[in-house]
């Protein structure tokens, strides 16, 4: 393993530390991702389709979540919101403020999916006596899940970096890992350049899955 | 006297300030082939989404075998009926569109099956049956399989006709089926429209084709700035056309006189 003070070694030594980072990273982002595309469905339904005063809400709520950097959101959800005696941990604190800038990206993806079905879609299902949800499940749902894919999966992309902004709050994911280890061997370029790694193996993993999910509906041709 | 399959009265429809629709009376016998024929813009598209539903129209009532379609009169007020109400009366009528609007996500069987599955809550076998059936009347049992876009413009709208056709509904409309079709292919459709109209299906049709509403018509309704200009069996009125159908037809003189 070699000397303390290289790379090697230190790495062994940090291993727990970096992988629990890592883990952390990855399970933040999943849980994240999760409640974001749930979110992103529903809210973008109500986009689409909802009567007016529940579509403004959500409007609103997406118009506020993309104009307001997600450090600032980070910071407000973990702060601001002690001031008014709500504590939640820092973990909590980072999936509710990613969740709900998740959700608001999410919403508008699957908002301009379904809008650039063409009507006509939805007239023909009409038109045999499909009611709303069939019509949306059978004939609008997969084909805006096509178009959907490719900005879901660079949403998906931007949360695992913005995980790191956590690491501000105290959330020991994989950024916050490595500066502490950083900070006991001062080997600073080899520890980023690792991070980076543990970084693109996450991210290049999401494309990959994507990739494979959009090949299962390249049959969908017009 | 029977009552009429399809019955419209008085039907006023406004876009906006335009209004399209000036008051439009429209019987349809059970059988009859009553085909709108018309300038652009004078209302036959209209009228024909009016029937079921596709546009809204602010007064007049549509009935279909004695049921009101799309509204109900309650103390002298129309109140639309609840989405579920509107997509059971439209599960009654077939409609086929210009641009034929296959689900380009399922291949041609899976067409002709969706709303035999999911509005008629037919079993999956069955619905395959009848989806055979009715793929092989409009010739194209072996293409079952291909979608839409490995599909011919004339294939599709026969895979359209049979998705339509397969649901059993009493009234077909047809939005003209074949102005999107290069000139080739426009007979195969027409023969898969006649074919259905010798078999007694009720069918109201918007078509620009002369000759075939000559040939398959019982009731020809020409339309005009949203009023109906002329109406009658296509012999008197093809034979002896009022002037403003006589300048209409005037445009068709190449076709008409073959």
């Amino acid at each position: 393993m070699g000397e303390p003070g290289t790379f090697l070694y230190e790495a062994w030594i940090a291993r727990y530390a970096l992988l629990k980072g890592m883990a952390v990273t990855a399970e933040m982002s999943f849980i994240v991702i999760v409640i974001g595309t749930f979110i992103g469905l529903i809210g973008g339904l109500c986009l689409q389709y909802a009567v007016a005063p529940l579509r403004w809400l959500v409007r609103a709520y997406v118009d506020i979540m993309r104009g307001i950097p997600v450090l600032v959101l980070i910071l407000f959800t973990f702060y601001g919101l002690s001031l008014f005696n709500i504590s939640i941990p820092a973990f909590g604190a980072g999936v509710v403020a990613l969740a709900a800038f998740c959700g608001a990206h999410m919403s508008e993806v699957v908002r301009g999916a379904i809008s650039s079905i063409p009507y006509a879609q939805t007239e023909a299902a009409k038109a045999l006596g499909l009611g709303f949800w069939k019509r949306f499940r059978f004939v609008i749902l997969p084909q805006a899940t096509r178009r959907m894919l490719p900005p879901a999966i660079n949403t998906a992309v931007e949360i695992v970096k913005s995980t790191t902004l956590l690491s501000v709050i105290g959330v020991v994911e994989l950024l916050l890992a490595t500066q502490q280890t950083i900070a006991r061997n001062y080997l600073v370029i080899q520890f980023y350049l690792a991070a980076c790694v543990l970084y693109l193996i996450i991210n290049f993993t999401i494309s990959q899955l994507g990739a494979l999910v959009e090949r299962r509906f390249a049959y969908i041709k017009y | 006297m029977s009552t009429p399959l399809l019955r419209a009265v008085n039907i006023h429809k406004r876009f906006d300030t335009v209004e399209v629709l000036k008051g439009i009376d429209l019987t349809v016998e059970q059988g009859q082939v009553v085909s709108l024929i018309g300038a652009s813009g004078s209302g036959k598209t209209t009228l024909l989404r009016c029937v079921n539903l596709l546009e809204e129209y602010q007064v007049g009532e549509i009935y279909l075998e004695q049921e009101q379609i799309g509204y109900r009169s309650q103390g002298g007020r129309r109140k639309r009926l609840r989405e579920g109400l509107v997509s059971s009366q439209r599960a009654r009528i077939g409609m086929v569109f210009q641009s034929y609007n296959l689900f380009p996500h399922m291949n041609a069987e899976r067409n002709v099956m969706l709303g035999l599955t999911e509005v008629q809550g037919k079993p999956v076998a069955e619905a395959r049956d009848i989806a055979q059936h009715w793929l092989d009347r409009v010739g194209l049992a072996d293409r079952k399989d291909h979608y839409p876009y490995q599909l011919s413009g004339g294939q599709q709208q026969r895979v359209a006709i049979a998705r339509a056709v397969a649901m059993e509904p009493k009234l077909m409309l047809f939005d003209e089926v074949t102005s999107a079709l290069d000139p080739e292919l426009v007979a195969e459709v027409l023969g898969v429209m006649q074919a259905l109209a010798e078999s007694g299906m009720t069918m109201l049709v918007v078509s620009h084709e002369m000759l075939f509403v000559r040939e398959i018509s019982s009731q020809v309704v020409y339309m005009d700035g949203g009023r109906i200009a002329a109406q009658g069996p296509p012999r008197e009125l093809f034979g002896q056309p009022p002037e403003r159908l006589q300048q209409f037809l005037g445009h068709f003189r190449g076709v008409l006189e073959r």
